[in-house]
Protein backbone atom coordinates (compact mmCIF):
# COMPACT_ATOMS: atom_id res chain seq x y z
CA UNK A 1 0.00 0.00 0.00
CA UNK A 2 1.67 3.16 -1.18
CA UNK A 3 1.16 6.53 0.39
CA UNK A 4 0.10 8.77 -2.48
CA UNK A 5 0.10 12.54 -2.66
CA UNK A 6 -3.65 12.58 -2.31
CA UNK A 7 -3.46 11.25 1.23
CA UNK A 8 -1.27 14.11 2.32
CA UNK A 9 -3.59 16.58 0.61
CA UNK A 10 -6.57 15.09 2.45
CA UNK A 11 -4.78 15.36 5.78
CA UNK A 12 -3.80 18.96 5.04
CA UNK A 13 -7.36 19.83 4.08
CA UNK A 14 -8.71 18.21 7.25
CA UNK A 15 -6.31 20.24 9.38
CA UNK A 16 -7.36 23.38 7.52
CA UNK A 17 -11.05 22.68 8.08
CA UNK A 18 -10.54 21.89 11.77
CA UNK A 19 -8.55 25.09 12.23
CA UNK A 20 -11.15 27.18 10.41
CA UNK A 21 -14.00 25.70 12.42
CA UNK A 22 -12.11 26.37 15.63
CA UNK A 23 -11.52 29.95 14.55
CA UNK A 24 -15.27 30.37 14.20
CA UNK A 25 -16.42 28.66 17.41
CA UNK A 26 -13.79 29.84 19.90
CA UNK A 27 -13.82 33.28 21.48
CA UNK A 28 -10.55 33.23 23.38
CA UNK A 29 -8.16 35.27 21.19
CA UNK A 30 -5.21 33.07 22.14
CA UNK A 31 -6.96 29.89 21.02
CA UNK A 32 -8.06 31.66 17.84
CA UNK A 33 -4.40 32.39 17.06
CA UNK A 34 -3.59 28.71 17.61
CA UNK A 35 -6.34 27.79 15.15
CA UNK A 36 -4.70 30.05 12.57
CA UNK A 37 -1.49 28.10 13.13
CA UNK A 38 -3.40 24.89 12.47
CA UNK A 39 -4.69 26.24 9.16
CA UNK A 40 -1.20 27.35 8.14
CA UNK A 41 0.15 23.89 8.95
CA UNK A 42 -2.49 22.24 6.80
CA UNK A 43 -1.41 24.40 3.88
CA UNK A 44 2.26 23.70 4.59
CA UNK A 45 1.64 19.97 4.45
CA UNK A 46 -0.06 20.32 1.06
CA UNK A 47 2.82 22.43 -0.27
CA UNK A 48 5.42 19.88 0.81
CA UNK A 49 3.36 17.08 -0.73
CA UNK A 50 3.28 18.92 -4.05
CA UNK A 51 6.99 19.66 -3.85
CA UNK A 52 7.71 16.00 -3.30
CA UNK A 53 5.38 14.85 -6.05
CA UNK A 54 6.59 17.31 -8.70
CA UNK A 55 10.23 17.13 -7.61
CA UNK A 56 10.30 20.90 -7.29
CA UNK A 57 12.08 22.50 -4.36
CA UNK A 58 10.02 25.68 -4.84
CA UNK A 59 7.21 24.25 -2.74
CA UNK A 60 9.51 23.80 0.22
CA UNK A 61 10.84 27.33 -0.26
CA UNK A 62 7.30 28.65 0.02
CA UNK A 63 6.83 26.64 3.22
CA UNK A 64 9.93 28.31 4.61
CA UNK A 65 8.45 31.75 3.92
CA UNK A 66 5.14 30.70 5.44
CA UNK A 67 7.02 29.73 8.61
CA UNK A 68 8.67 33.15 8.79
CA UNK A 69 5.43 35.01 8.20
CA UNK A 70 3.65 32.84 10.77
CA UNK A 71 6.30 33.69 13.35
CA UNK A 72 5.90 37.41 12.65
CA UNK A 73 2.11 37.06 12.77
CA UNK A 74 2.22 35.34 16.15
CA UNK A 75 4.55 37.98 17.59
CA UNK A 76 2.29 40.85 16.54
CA UNK A 77 -0.91 38.96 17.38
CA UNK A 78 0.27 38.11 20.88
CA UNK A 79 1.42 41.69 21.34
CA UNK A 80 -2.11 42.84 20.49
CA UNK A 81 -3.63 40.26 22.83
CA UNK A 82 -1.37 41.33 25.69
CA UNK A 83 -2.17 45.00 25.09
CA UNK A 84 -5.92 44.38 24.98
CA UNK A 85 -6.10 41.98 27.90
CA UNK A 86 -3.99 44.28 30.06
CA UNK A 87 -6.51 47.07 29.64
CA UNK A 88 -9.60 44.91 29.78
CA UNK A 89 -8.93 41.69 31.68
CA UNK A 90 -11.01 38.69 30.73
CA UNK A 91 -12.13 40.07 27.43
CA UNK A 92 -13.05 37.88 24.48
CA UNK A 93 -13.01 38.47 20.77
CA UNK A 94 -16.69 39.37 20.75
CA UNK A 95 -16.25 42.14 23.33
CA UNK A 96 -13.98 43.95 20.92
CA UNK A 97 -16.96 44.81 18.74
CA UNK A 98 -16.93 48.10 20.65
CA UNK A 99 -13.89 49.09 18.63
CA UNK A 100 -15.70 51.18 16.06
CA UNK A 101 -13.31 53.29 14.07
CA UNK B 1 3.74 -0.86 4.14
CA UNK B 2 5.92 0.88 6.67
CA UNK B 3 5.22 4.15 4.85
CA UNK B 4 1.49 3.70 5.27
CA UNK B 5 1.91 2.80 8.93
CA UNK B 6 3.97 5.94 9.57
CA UNK B 7 1.47 8.03 7.66
CA UNK B 8 -1.53 6.74 9.57
CA UNK B 9 0.06 7.04 13.00
CA UNK B 10 1.29 10.56 12.31
CA UNK B 11 -2.04 11.52 10.78
CA UNK B 12 -3.89 10.23 13.83
CA UNK B 13 -1.56 12.24 16.07
CA UNK B 14 -2.12 15.35 13.93
CA UNK B 15 -5.90 15.08 13.90
CA UNK B 16 -6.15 14.25 17.60
CA UNK B 17 -4.02 17.27 18.39
CA UNK B 18 -6.02 19.52 16.07
CA UNK B 19 -9.32 18.47 17.62
CA UNK B 20 -7.76 18.93 21.04
CA UNK B 21 -6.76 22.49 20.19
CA UNK B 22 -10.28 23.56 19.34
CA UNK B 23 -12.07 21.50 22.00
CA UNK B 24 -9.88 21.88 25.10
CA UNK B 25 -11.37 24.15 27.71
CA UNK B 26 -8.07 25.27 29.12
CA UNK B 27 -5.83 27.36 26.81
CA UNK B 28 -2.74 25.60 28.20
CA UNK B 29 -4.13 22.26 27.04
CA UNK B 30 -4.82 23.80 23.64
CA UNK B 31 -1.19 24.88 23.38
CA UNK B 32 0.08 21.42 24.34
CA UNK B 33 -2.24 19.80 21.82
CA UNK B 34 -0.85 22.20 19.24
CA UNK B 35 2.64 20.84 19.99
CA UNK B 36 1.31 17.35 19.33
CA UNK B 37 -0.06 18.38 15.94
CA UNK B 38 3.19 20.12 15.03
CA UNK B 39 5.21 17.00 15.85
CA UNK B 40 2.88 14.91 13.72
CA UNK B 41 3.38 17.32 10.82
CA UNK B 42 7.15 17.16 11.33
CA UNK B 43 6.95 13.38 10.99
CA UNK B 44 5.01 13.81 7.76
CA UNK B 45 7.71 16.18 6.52
CA UNK B 46 10.39 13.59 7.25
CA UNK B 47 8.34 10.95 5.46
CA UNK B 48 8.37 13.24 2.42
CA UNK B 49 12.10 13.82 2.74
CA UNK B 50 11.79 17.50 3.62
CA UNK B 51 14.35 17.12 6.38
CA UNK B 52 15.27 20.75 6.80
CA UNK B 53 11.64 21.80 7.10
CA UNK B 54 11.00 19.07 9.65
CA UNK B 55 13.84 20.39 11.79
CA UNK B 56 12.63 23.97 11.41
CA UNK B 57 9.10 22.87 12.22
CA UNK B 58 10.19 21.41 15.55
CA UNK B 59 12.63 24.18 16.44
CA UNK B 60 10.63 27.23 15.36
CA UNK B 61 7.05 26.10 15.79
CA UNK B 62 7.19 23.75 18.75
CA UNK B 63 10.22 25.37 20.30
CA UNK B 64 9.53 29.06 19.86
CA UNK B 65 5.98 29.82 18.85
CA UNK B 66 4.22 27.49 21.28
CA UNK B 67 6.53 28.61 24.09
CA UNK B 68 5.54 32.17 23.22
CA UNK B 69 1.89 31.15 23.48
CA UNK B 70 2.43 29.49 26.84
CA UNK B 71 4.41 32.47 28.06
CA UNK B 72 1.58 34.85 27.21
CA UNK B 73 -0.99 32.52 28.78
CA UNK B 74 0.98 32.45 32.02
CA UNK B 75 1.71 36.18 31.87
CA UNK B 76 -1.92 37.08 31.51
CA UNK B 77 -3.18 34.45 33.93
CA UNK B 78 -5.89 33.19 31.61
CA UNK B 79 -4.97 29.59 32.25
CA UNK B 80 -7.98 28.77 34.36
CA UNK B 81 -10.43 26.42 32.77
CA UNK B 82 -13.33 28.04 31.00
CA UNK B 83 -16.39 26.39 29.65
CA UNK B 84 -16.28 25.83 25.96
CA UNK B 85 -17.29 29.49 25.43
CA UNK B 86 -19.13 28.90 22.23
CA UNK B 87 -19.67 32.07 20.34
CA UNK B 88 -22.51 34.39 21.26
CA UNK B 89 -22.56 36.38 18.05
CA UNK B 90 -25.83 35.59 16.30
CA UNK B 91 -25.38 33.17 13.46
CA UNK B 92 -21.75 32.46 14.08
CA UNK B 93 -22.38 28.93 15.27
CA UNK B 94 -24.34 28.28 12.10
CA UNK B 95 -21.55 29.84 10.09
CA UNK B 96 -19.09 27.47 11.72
CA UNK B 97 -21.36 24.52 11.05
CA UNK B 98 -21.84 25.51 7.42
CA UNK B 99 -18.13 26.10 6.97
CA UNK B 100 -17.14 22.77 8.49
CA UNK B 101 -19.79 20.66 6.78
CA UNK B 102 -19.39 22.45 3.45
CA UNK B 103 -15.64 22.09 3.45
CA UNK B 104 -15.85 18.41 4.33
CA UNK B 105 -18.39 17.83 1.55
CA UNK B 106 -16.21 19.61 -1.00
CA UNK B 107 -13.26 17.60 0.24
CA UNK B 108 -15.16 14.32 -0.08
CA UNK B 109 -16.35 15.24 -3.56
CA UNK B 110 -12.78 16.02 -4.57
CA UNK B 111 -11.54 12.67 -3.31
CA UNK B 112 -14.29 10.82 -5.15
CA UNK B 113 -14.17 12.78 -8.40
CA UNK B 114 -10.46 13.45 -8.75
CA UNK B 115 -8.51 10.25 -8.40
CA UNK B 116 -5.19 11.83 -9.25
CA UNK B 117 -4.95 15.28 -7.64
CA UNK B 118 -1.64 16.40 -9.08
CA UNK B 119 -1.40 17.53 -12.65
CA UNK B 120 1.52 19.25 -14.24
CA UNK B 121 4.98 18.42 -15.37
CA UNK B 122 7.77 17.42 -13.09
CA UNK B 123 10.41 20.00 -12.42
CA UNK B 124 13.61 19.79 -14.41
CA UNK B 125 15.62 21.77 -11.90
CA UNK B 126 16.71 18.79 -9.88
CA UNK B 127 15.11 16.42 -7.48
CA UNK B 128 13.65 17.83 -4.30
CA UNK B 129 13.70 14.49 -2.58
CA UNK B 130 17.32 13.47 -2.57
CA UNK B 131 19.80 13.61 0.24
CA UNK B 132 20.75 17.08 -0.97
CA UNK B 133 17.54 18.59 0.35
CA UNK B 134 19.21 21.30 2.42
CA UNK B 135 21.59 22.30 -0.36
CA UNK B 136 18.81 22.58 -2.91
CA UNK B 137 16.63 24.57 -0.54
CA UNK B 138 19.50 26.93 0.25
CA UNK B 139 20.26 27.45 -3.41
CA UNK B 140 16.61 28.18 -4.13
CA UNK B 141 16.39 30.61 -1.21
CA UNK B 142 19.56 32.53 -1.89
CA UNK B 143 19.36 32.70 -5.68
CA UNK B 144 15.84 32.58 -7.01
CA UNK B 145 14.11 34.03 -3.98
CA UNK B 146 16.81 36.21 -2.52
CA UNK B 147 14.74 39.42 -2.62
CA UNK B 148 11.85 37.76 -0.83
CA UNK B 149 14.34 36.39 1.68
CA UNK B 150 15.70 39.85 2.38
CA UNK B 151 12.17 41.20 2.70
CA UNK B 152 11.41 38.62 5.39
CA UNK B 153 14.21 40.08 7.49
CA UNK B 154 12.51 43.46 7.16
CA UNK B 155 9.21 41.85 8.14
CA UNK B 156 10.75 40.31 11.25
CA UNK B 157 12.26 43.63 12.31
CA UNK B 158 8.90 45.34 11.85
CA UNK B 159 7.19 42.58 13.84
CA UNK B 160 9.64 42.89 16.72
CA UNK B 161 9.29 46.68 16.84
CA UNK B 162 5.53 46.38 16.62
CA UNK B 163 5.42 43.86 19.46
CA UNK B 164 7.55 46.11 21.67
CA UNK B 165 5.36 49.12 20.93
CA UNK B 166 2.14 47.19 21.51
CA UNK B 167 3.18 45.41 24.69
CA UNK B 168 4.79 48.28 26.58
CA UNK B 169 3.06 49.56 29.66
CA UNK B 170 0.42 52.15 28.84
CA UNK B 171 1.63 55.64 29.65
CA UNK B 172 -0.23 57.95 31.98
CA UNK B 173 -2.07 59.77 29.20
CA UNK B 174 -3.59 56.49 28.02
CA UNK B 175 -4.73 55.27 31.39
CA UNK B 176 -8.23 56.84 31.31
CA UNK B 177 -9.18 54.08 28.88
CA UNK B 178 -9.36 51.78 31.87
CA UNK B 179 -11.79 54.00 33.73
CA UNK B 180 -14.06 54.40 30.73
CA UNK B 181 -14.76 50.71 30.81
CA UNK B 182 -16.84 50.90 33.95
CA UNK B 183 -19.28 53.39 32.45
CA UNK B 184 -19.98 51.46 29.31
Amino acid sequence: MDVTTGWYLVLGALLFVIGGTGLLIRRNPLVMLMCVELMLNGVNLSLVAFAQRLDDIGGQTVVFFVLVVAAAEVVVGLGLVVAILRRRPGTTADDLSTLRG
Amino acid sequence: MVDALVFFIAAAVCLTGALGVILARNPVHSALMLVMTLFGIAVQFVAQEAHFLAAVQVIVYAGAIVVLFLFVIMLLGVDRAQDLELSILPGQRWAALVFGAGSLMVLGALIVVVGEPVTGAKSVGGSASTAENVRLLARSLFSDHVYAFELTSLLLVIAVIGAVVLARKPSQSELPLVEERGEN
